[in-house]
């Protein structure tokens, strides 16, 4: 196996034993990304210099025996995350020269560990969409099959490591953005709950719902990472104070006994494949196999998520990115008056989706429409919550399809939003309800796509989803 | 409540939204906006009258931090400036806001 084939646990291994150097690992994968970047497009800006930098600084840490296994660990970051000096678009023309003077605190905690940052991954604009086709730097390409997309929002991050051009990354997930990449690559991708990991220096979406998380090869590696990543930041106020388990440590700990709800509304929705089903229906029952008991259960408000979410996403949209208009940062459009700067930049700046988001909230927010929308949707919201809560007395964790269908091909739904939007459709009710959701590969279409598996549990049982999430990935 | 928007409707939002748009756009935002609220119209078949709403799931209330003054570090307050889109000095520069009023 290649070095930049590895996951962070065999990088890391590789690393201590000397059989190669930190500085030859980020080699191998800048060549990987300079071969390959140019069909995937699963980055935006390429860091080579700096990340060569990085990597001999940690070939000295390794030496000198302070390495953790993070360090001489190549990276990327999705290019919605800021990261200090080094330019991050949001992959929106608005940011196109956009150089940020902080950098986003879980950036700062992994780069502690001596991981080598490459670069930035390409997304849809600002986390908006389901495709990575709502990006003004090109769509990205499924590395399993080039004429399909690699999922979204964060589809350039899913993508960079599916191909082995990075060995993990870290993106963003609102409504499905980790989990649906890395179903439609083949990849673990948590999305913690809200509120677990800090989102100082992420370029705000749907505040209520948004947070950042791992996409890695293994769940082992998406534990490990959120070890680093987890834990109270007085810069971000949502943040939890409650203690981060040592997640790695149990992952090898056996759930037998354990009770694994599932839920006849994911396996009912129309419009969901025949072979993603099967697959993911076969490999919930193996669960008995481990002494897992399985139960149906139901979740009647499913069926409202898109809609609560396409309300309440807009709306925080449309004021979060307010902030973009050309006047402090970023690139500006001249315009006769201020009005037109302001106009002429965020028409230019922005891809259809954001501007129709932005429209949307605008619409949904505005006086004698806000009850009827925003209010109303969080009324449901709360109906979606208590869904889950009430389950998850009576079980501990919930298995679904990360997303009723493979990756489609690029192009298919990219000029109709709903059919987009209804892509998110198992992803968005546990974002809602901000709970964990871990999706883990378990097998492949006969036309070789991956399908994901997307496993849930209560608000901070991050420990039991992965632990969970661990013995799906090793069922034979 | 109209869920059919028209290019008038579009043109009034995206004034609010500080988005410039030609006619076509309109047309085109009207059309695709109104097929999403349309499909939005099925949270009306929810009965919330007795529920309350969830602004957050947290559950943290009242989060504050020591009401204290950190200087900006000069090499942070210079890359500031430099992304400046227009600038004069070190000043950022902007066209007039009230109109030679």
């Amino acid at each position: 196996m290649e070095t930049h084939e590895l996951t962070i646990t065999k990088a890391a291994e590789g690393l201590k034993n000397k059989e190669f150097s930190a500085v030859e690992l980020a080699t191998a994968c800048l060549k990987r990304i300079e071969e390959r970047n140019p069909v995937i497009n699963g980055f935006i800006t390429v860091c080579t210099e700096s990340a060569l930098e990085e990597a001999r600084k940690a070939d000295e840490r390794i030496a000198a025996g302070s390495a953790s296994p993070l360090t001489g660990v190549p990276f990327a970051v999705k290019d919605a995350i800021c990261v200090k000096d080094v330019r991050s678009t949001g992959s929106a023309k608005i940011l196109d020269t956009y150089v940020p003077a902080h950098e986003a605190t879980v950036i700062q905690k992994i780069r502690q560990q001596g991981s080598v940052l490459l670069g930035k991954n390409n997304c849809d604009a600002f986390g908006h969409g389901a495709s990575n086709e709502n990006s003004m730097y090109g769509p990205v390409r499924n590395p399993h099959d080039e004429t399909k997309v690699a999922g979204g929002s964060s589809g350039g991050s899913a993508a960079a490591v599916a191909d082995n051009q990075c060995i993990f990354a870290i993106a963003e997930d609102t409504g499905g953005s980790i989990r649906q990449p890395a179903s439609f690559c083949g990849l673990a991708g948590l999305r913690p709950s809200y509120g677990r990991n800090s989102r100082y220096g992420i370029m705000p979406m749907a505040s209520s719902l948004d947070t950042v998380g791992p996409l890695a090869k293994t769940v082992e590696d998406v534990a490990l990472l959120m070890e680093v990543m987890a834990g109270n930041d007085p810069m971000d106020p949502t943040t939890v104070s409650d203690p981060v388990p040592a997640y790695t440590h149990h992952l090898r700990k056996e759930i037998k006994g354990l009770k694994v709800g599932v839920p006849k509304e994911y396996f009912e929705t129309e419009g969901l494949d025949g072979e993603t089903k099967q697959i993911v229906e076969e490999k919930i029952l193996q669960l008995k196999t481990l002494g897992c008991e399985l139960v149906p259960i139901s979740l009647p408000y499913t069926k409202y998520a898109i809609a609560v979410y396409y309300i309440i996403v807009p709306s925080e949209d449309s004021s979060n990115l307010g902030r973009l208009d050309g006047i402090r940062y970023g690139v500006r459009k001249e315009g006769e008056n201020l009005f037109d700067v302001y106009g002429n930049t965020r028409a230019e700046g922005f891809p259809e989706e954001v501007k129709r988001r932005i429209m949307i909230g605008t619409y949904a927010l505005s006086a004698g429409y806000y009850d009827a929308y925003y209010r109303k949707a969080q009324k449901v919201r709360t109906l979606i919550m208590q869904d889950f809560e009430r389950v998850f007395r009576e079980v501990d964790v919930i298995a679904t399809p990360t997303s009723p269908f493979p990756a489609f091909p690029i192009g298919e739904k990219s000029d109709d939003p709903l059919q987009m939007y209804l892509a998110d459709a198992f992803a968005v009710g546990p974002s809602v309800a901000g709970i964990p959701g871990l999706s883990v590969p378990v097998g492949f279409t006969k036309a070789g796509l991956p399908v994901g598996l997307q496993v849930l549990g209560p608000r901070l049982q991050e420990e039991r989803v992965l632990r969970v999430g661990y013995h799906i990935e090793h069922l034979s | 409540m109209p869920t059919k928007l028209t290019s008038a409707d579009i043109a009034h939002v995206a004034t609010l939204a500080r988005i410039s748009t030609t006619e076509e756009d309109r047309q085109k935002y009207a059309e695709q906006i109104s097929v999403i609220l349309e499909y939005i119209e099925m949270l009306n078949e929810v009965d919330t009258e007795m529920t309350p709403e969830t602004c957050q799931v947290t559950g943290l209330e009242d989060v504050f931090r020591e009401d204290t003054v950190v200087a900006c570090p000069e090499e942070v307050r210079e890359k500031l400036i430099a992304a400046f889109p227009e600038r004069m000095g070190r000043l950022l520069k902007v066209k007039a806001v009230f109109d030679g009023e």
